[in-house]
């Protein structure tokens, strides 16, 4: 089974990416199983169900910030798709803590970015981008040439490593350099482990204390004037 | 050095095949890309821009010197032989216009002690063509449409210094046009460009015709044109005075309009 995690922030264009990367690699005999995580609200399960008659799950992470939330999940999914005979599982999920990531050692990590959204961009959402494999970056139809390649100069500035794919993903334009990387993926097995570190600790707020000021919560916190700082037991 | 572009022939809005079964640009020529609204002229340069290999709505594919693009085109702007001066008009980065250029000239590999004359070259350039003058502390998002366009060409001539040129629509944004072809047309490339206006149109070797989506014809500049392009160019020097009174408050006088009535 080959492992794609695909993140990004709300419309930069994901499901649009998925959505042609699904139809190419049926179309070369391969068997997708799609699995969404979001906050929630998703439809993305239905639309991929219907349009391409592949198995689609969603889960809402609620409380739990949805990269966790995918941590959790992703063992489960793994197996269910594999007893739904597919040979490729995508997931797309919304990211949304910018603090951790949820990219997964041998499985391909996609960030997909909006050429659109500002040059500083890509100094905001940091895991997300810097442990991805491929940052994709969409709407290039809505900018000129030059900001475009400004906007790649942007990227390679925070994550060097990273590759960088312009697409147009209303189109379909770009994405065959994309399926060639799904292509030479390897299939994951063993123990799955999380890339990178995980943010400190498990914060009050993710688990849904909903208190303004730091008074309210435990753990690891901060306050205006300091550094985070240890509070409790 | 590239030589020779070739577009290879796809097919329009309805499916129709291109008029031509392919078209091929040389180095050093000059073309035009005319037909009404909604045609095809931008999706045709976008083709080319996108080292398109028919794998875009139109199906076309575009050889370098006989052969698809290379990947590194692609990943490596400075490799990218393009530089594409696009219809849009609206920057949406938000960074000051030096940064901008000089982030661009980096990505475009030129040399780093090189890069703060290449800024100030190229917003002379753009200084020429517009009305207002952009300064260099000016965000991107402040400019004026005539003057992103301006930025945008002197960028592509100056930073990208590319052996082809793609430009769309030059006469639509208020600047100074003959002296932006005039000053784009000093190196030797291959230059096309989307235009309505006959006088641009003349300057060309021949002519790209666009129809639903796809090429309908190519048309070489024929004598009898080139005899009237003087006055085609003498006509169009009476608009630009009588574009030129509006602009600045005047009243049009029979003394702008000699030569024509
Ligand atoms: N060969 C084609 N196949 C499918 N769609 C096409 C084709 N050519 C053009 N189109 C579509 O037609 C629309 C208009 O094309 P385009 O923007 O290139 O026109 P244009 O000639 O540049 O018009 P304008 O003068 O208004 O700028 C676009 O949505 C484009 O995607
Ligand atoms: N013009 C343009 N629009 C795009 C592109 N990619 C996505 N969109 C549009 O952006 C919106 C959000 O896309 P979607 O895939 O739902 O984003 P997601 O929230 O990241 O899954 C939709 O209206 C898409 O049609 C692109 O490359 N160009
Ligand atoms: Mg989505
Ligand atoms: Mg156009
Ligand atoms: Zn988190």
């Amino acid at each position: 089974m080959k492992l794609i995690i695909c993140a990004g922030p709300a419309t930069t264009g994901k499901t649009a990416v998925l959505r042609h990367l699904i139809r190419k690699l049926q179309a070369r005999g391969q068997k997708p199983a799609f699995l969404k995580i979001d906050v929630q609200y998703a439809e993305e399960d239905e639309q991929f169900a219907r349009e391409f008659g592949i198995p689609t799950r969603k889960v809402y992470s609620g409380e739990l910030c949805p990269d966790h939330c995918n941590v959790m999940v992703l063992g489960d999914a793994l197996q269910w798709a594999s007893s739904a005979n597919c040979d490729v599982l995508m997931v797309e999920t919304a990211g949304l803590c910018l603090r951790c990531s949820p990219y997964v050692d041998g499985g391909l990590g996609l960030v997909v970015l909006e050429a659109t959204s500002g040059m500083n961009l890509p100094l905001k959402v940091g895991p997300m981008l810097s442990l991805a494999d491929v940052a994709v970056v969409t709407k290039i139809d809505r900018i000129s040439q030059a900001e475009r390649e400004v906007f790649r100069a942007r990227i390679q500035d925070v994550a060097p490593g990273v590759r960088i794919r312009e697409v147009n993903a209303l189109h379909g334009i770009g994405i065959d350099p994309l399926v060639a990387r799904v292509d030479a993926q390897a299939d994951v097995n063993g123990p799955l482990l999380l890339r990178g570190n995980p943010p400190v600790g498990t914060c009050t707020i993710c688990v849904g204390k909903k208190e303004i000021g730091w008074q309210s919560h435990f753990g690891v916190v901060r306050a205006l004037e300091n550094q985070t700082f240890y509070r409790g037991e | 050095m590239i030589q020779h572009v070739t577009v290879v022939g796809g097919h329009g809005r309805s499916g129709e095949p291109d008029g031509v079964e392919r078209v091929e640009f040389a180095m050093g020529d000059v073309v035009a890309i005319v037909g009404p609204t909604g045609s095809g002229k931008t999706t045709l340069i976008n083709d080319i821009e996108l080292f398109a290999d028919a794998n875009t709505p139109t199906g076309r594919r575009v050889l370098f010197d006989g052969v698809p693009a290379p990947m590194e085109f692609r990943d490596d702007p400075a490799r990218n032989p393009i530089a594409l001066i696009t219809q849009n008009t609206t920057f949406l980065s938000d960074l000051p216009v030096a940064e901008f250029l000089e982030t661009h000239a980096r990505i475009r590999c030129v040399e780093t002690q090189q890069r703060a004359s290449v800024v100030a070259r190229t917003l002379a350039f753009a200084n020429e063509l517009t009305g207002e003058p952009i300064s260099e502390a000016s965000r991107m998002t402040e400019l004026s449409g005539g003057q992103t366009r301006a930025l945008l060409i002197a960028d592509a001539t100056v930073v990208c210094d590319a052996p082809i040129v793609l430009l769309d629509e030059v006469e639509n944004a208020g600047i100074h046009r003959t002296r932006a072809l005039q000053l784009l047309r000093r190196q030797r490339k291959i230059f096309l460009f989307v235009t309505h206006d006959p006088r641009i149109t003349l300057l060309a070797d021949y002519r790209i015709v666009m129809q639903g989506g796809r090429i309908r014809q190519v048309l070489r500049t024929d004598e009898t044109e080139r005899g009237l392009a003087s006055a085609v160019n003498r006509l169009d020097d009476v608009l630009a005075r009588l574009r030129d009174r509006i602009r600045e408050g005047g009243r049009i006088t029979a003394a702008e309009m000699e030569g024509v009535a």
